[in-house]
């Protein structure tokens, strides 16, 4: 391992050169949106809101997957970021049928919580108001699918962090959708082992433990890394 | 000084924002000595007068009525205010747009499938005004100047909003305390 040097919003970083930008924004304390990167997650850059400009490289590139370079100069929160940001946001919320009122992440949901980072006093897209299913046939948790914005993060967490792989994306395009195993109602997923990594990685209100209401449903997604460096450091004798 | 000229109207929507506008409590006193209501659910008032300076709607536009009533407020507002997620989003009121595209489907549902008793779609011509096909956000129909999410907004966010305006300034909606949605 060895260190590089790099400049992020005009100040000099250092960070191990096998880092990722935003991993070198969060040790020097730069802020960068994200919906789809989780700590303790692989990376696979879905979102697009940390999407960052690099001098000499005419495309914008994802923080999260974008190794740092010696030298490398990032803007991270330009105009032009600002923009797109908030048409990504505004669009994450035309897609589906995100009604915060009504909802159990109500308070509690980074989706919610961008719209007001960037700004987002009214949604420019028309809504396309599709229609969605609810899965509650799980004993201990429900599915969503009106509140899901595929960022795949449950996916992640049950395929690398429990090792289930019960959830993953069937479909392209607007027509995706989060399925348990071979889509089979949840409740008789074979593979589930009820460990509830999915709803604690959730950033919206789309998996949720049963029974909760209104503003109630509060996600654990700082627990997965937790879990995942405890086991790197073996600090559980098993 | 001349008073501001103060409207707030109540479409597809629960009042709730009407409610949380009354949570003021006593700076309803202040609000009062600043403007003057011109037209509102809770004054006795049947025509949307012509010269307002301020119109604040809560509701989301969802029939033929409400369709009508924004254009007129439009034509006749100097500042319109969405006031409220459903003005804002549709929310809770557009939900049945999930349903269907179509106000027959949607109706057929909660009046024919539904009801146990009498079941028949409430059509009384000049008195119930037939529901658009789609609900919409205020900002589809007209052109919106502010928005003032919440369900409802809470009260300290509508008097920072009105208290802007009475300074003849545009409220900065920046922040949780402004633009939180739910």
């Amino acid at each position: 391992m060895s260190v590089v040097t790099l400049k992020i919003n005009d100040q000099d970083v250092s960070a191990r050169d096998d880092a990722t930008v935003l991993q070198a924004a969060r040790e020097a304390g730069i802020h960068i949106p994200v919906l789809c990167y989780l700590e303790g997650l692989s990376a696979v850059g879905a979102c697009r809101l940390c999407l960052v400009e690099v001098a000499g490289v005419n495309r914008l590139l994802p923080a999260c997957t974008t190794r740092v370079q010696e030298g490398m100069m990032v803007q991270t929160n330009t105009p032009r970021l600002q923009n797109y940001r908030r048409h990504i946001v505004e669009l994450l919320f035309a897609e589906r049928n995100h009604v915060c009122a009504v909802c159990v992440a109500n308070g509690n949901c980074e989706l919610q919580a961008l719209a007001i980072e960037v700004g987002m006093d009214h949604v420019r897209y028309d809504y396309m108001f599709p229609a969605l299913g609810v899965d509650l046939t799980h004993e201990r948790f429900g599915l969503d699918h009106n509140r899901c914005i595929l960022c795949t993060r449950c996916v992640r967490a049950c395929d690398e962090i429990e090792g289930a792989h019960t959830l993953d994306v069937l479909g392209r395009g607007a027509k995706a959708r989060i399925v348990t195993d071979l889509n089979m109602p949840w409740g008789e997923s074979p593979t589930c082992t009820s460990c509830g990594k999915c709803a604690m990685a959730c950033p919206t209100g789309a998996i949720f433990k049963q029974g909760s209401t209104v503003a109630e449903m509060v996600h654990h997604p700082e627990k997965l890394a937790f879990l995942k460096v405890a086991r790197e450091r073996r600090e559980w004798r098993v | 000084m001349e008073k501001l000229k103060l409207a707030t109207v109540w479409l597809g929507g629960c009042s709730g924002c009407h409610m949380s506008f009354l949570d003021l409590d006593e700076w309803l006193f202040d609000l009062a000595a600043a403007v003057e209501v011109v037209f509102s659910p809770i004054a006795d008032v049947k025509q949307f007068p012509e010269q307002v300076d301020v119109t604040l709607i809560e509701g989301a536009v969802a029939n033929e009525e409400h369709l009508e009533l924004v254009r007129m407020i439009r034509a006749r507002s100097r500042m319109v205010i969405s006031f409220g997620d459903c003005a804002v989003t549709g929310n809770v009121t557009a939900m049945r747009n999930v349903l269907s595209s179509s106000a027959e489907a949607v109706l057929n549902r909660a009046y024919r499938e539904l009801p146990t008793f009498n079941p028949r779609i409430p059509d009384e011509a000049g008195i119930v005004p037939p529901l658009l096909e789609r609900v919409l956000p205020v900002h589809a129909v007209i052109p919106v100047d502010v928005f003032l999410p919440g369900c409802p907004p809470p009260a300290p966010r509508i008097r920072a909003a009105l208290q802007a305006l009475i300074e003849g300034k545009t409220p900065e909606m920046i922040g949780r305390e402004m633009l939180k949605f739910g």
